[in-house]
């Protein structure tokens, strides 16, 4: 993307997150290189959503370290993003949402226009530009909030279950979305209860349980033989813990 | 009961005649308390989305405090007023107390924990709601307050209308600090006091008809504004 040294691997060691007593990432040592799409798989409650945050930086590990190859910060804009489960639209036009943070990162105004048209043609919502984004159904602000996240060009982006409670034609846009995303270069880390959903955008799967990985493996390896007993168990829907 | 039909009568004739008495305590009131308004929101809509959105040791307390102080008693801060503008206060020199200045100050302290209290109610709970984006976006705290109070904007609207409310229909401040002067500080709510205790029922009846229907007709505003707002914002409930 630039001279700059690449955002990617990002190395977690041993990184522990505690709230009220409660472990909930319970020692986590990973590393996510740049290219594979990485799936995170995982029971309610397997601190999924508490890693991704912990990797985005809107939590702070209790202990252990969570280490970027590069600066997160370049010209003013975080080379990171995420996408939330549920979306979170500004009460204003759909092409203003994703104007936003081009504004924050210090974009001149015409380009901002432009670069955020170009974000919402690649998620297929141009058509609703001048839209307020607050009235756009569930899966269009998903796909908002896609091309918002995007439209700074992260080198690495976080998805946490983007795809809970939508239709299936709503699933399969935001899928493709997705999918565009990765085309262009951006690292995907997705969150899904979905193993259909893991199969189709996932290249590899980090499997959670209790806070701690359980497994790692490619998606099809993992899905037609995962070596953990959590992980099989999870995946006959057998889940003795829920 | 006759009496009382009478000065509504005359009390409807005073209105409808226009009459520059009557009209000129209602400008007066009103340029008092859009002051007062004006100023409090000036301070409390920042102060409240600070209070939201900030941590800082203390803040609990200053919030408790905030709210607290919604329930202050209008004579209590008239009084208050009054003793710092007197000419033995420490700004009496200014030369401010019995003038719809010091009736502007007085109201001002009056409005500005109602407005700053709301103003926090509603910026705390949409700041849960934003927090996790706009840090994700990159919005440093100042910037995250300014795009949470402007996406609360509409919300804002009616409470700086409670604002308004709050000081058009106080008496006890700006009985204290004005002194009730005819033609000076004489403003709606001293007016109806004073004519009510007097006996001359149609101009206290005809201020209490303009001062409600004064209040409808604001309230009504901002319920048509805030409509027209959420239809084109998309609204907040989803």
């Amino acid at each position: 993307m630039s001279d700059a040294q690449p955002l990617l691997p990002l190395r977690l060691l041993d990184v522990r997150y505690e709230v009220g007593g409660r472990r909930i990432v319970d020692g986590i040592t990973l590393e996510l290189e740049h290219g594979p799409r990485t799936v995170v798989l995982g029971p309610n409650g397997s601190g999924k959503s508490v890693l991704m945050r912990l990797c985005h930086g809107l939590l702070r590990p209790t202990s252990g370290e969570l280490r970027f190859n590069g600066p997160q910060w370049l010209d003013g804009r975080r080379r990171h993003a995420m996408v939330f489960q549920r979306p979170v639209m500004l009460r204003r036009s759909a092409l203003a949402n994703v104007a936003y943070p081009l504004a924050l990162a210090g974009v001149k105004r015409i380009e901002q226009r432009r670069i955020a048209c170009e974000a919402l043609e690649r998620v297929g919502l141009l058509p609703f530009a001048s839209q307020p984004a607050r009235v756009l159904s569930g899966g269009e602000q998903q796909r908002l909030a896609i091309a918002r996240a995007w439209a700074l060009r992260p080198d690495l982006l976080f998805l946490d279950e983007p795809t809970a409670n939508l239709d299936p034609s709503a699933t399969q846009a935001i899928e493709a979305a997705i999918q565009t995303v990765h085309e262009a270069g951006t690292k995907i880390v997705l969150i899904t209860h979905n193993l259909g959903q893991a199969h189709r955008l996932g290249d590899e799967v980090v499997f959670l349980s209790c806070g701690r990985v359980a497994e790692r493996a490619p998606v099809e390896r993992f899905l037609r033989s995962p070596a953990s007993p959590e992980a099989a168990a999870f995946i006959r829907g057998e889940m003795p813990w829920t | 009961m006759n009496d009382i039909w009478a000065a509504v009568d005359a009390a409807a004739r005073l209105v409808a005649g226009g009459d520059r008495h009557l009209f000129g305590i209602v400008l007066l009131s009103l340029k008092v308390s859009l002051s007062a308004v004006a100023i409090a929101s000036l301070i409390g809509l920042p102060l409240g989305g600070a209070l939201a959105v900030a941590r800082f040791p203390g803040r609990r307390t200053l919030t408790v405090i905030t709210n607290a102080l919604m329930g202050l008693p209008p004579v209590v801060v008239g009084l208050g007023v009054y003793l710092l503008l007197s000419r033995a206060g420490p700004l009496g020199e200014l030369g401010l107390l019995f003038t719809p200045e010091a009736m502007v100050v007085a109201q001002s302290i009056l409005v500005l924990p109602i407005v700053t209290a709301l103003t926090r109610q509603i910026a705390a709970d949409a700041w849960t709601e934003y927090h996790d984006l706009l840090r994700s976006l990159g919005a440093g705290p100042l910037r995250a307050a300014a795009t949470l109070l402007w996406d609360i904007r509409d919300s804002l609207l009616t409470v700086v209308l409670a604002g308004f409310g709050r000081a058009a229909a106080e008496v006890g401040a700006v009985m204290i600090v004005g002194g009730n002067i005819d033609g000076v500080t004489r403003v709606m709510t001293t007016a109806i006091a004073l004519e009510t205790s007097k006996g001359d029922l149609p101009l206290a009846l005809g201020l209490g008809m303009i001062l409600i229907g004064l209040v409808l007709v604001v309230n009504a505003a901002a319920y048509v504004l805030r409509e027209a707002a959420s239809r084109r914002h998309g609204s907040s409930a989803r």
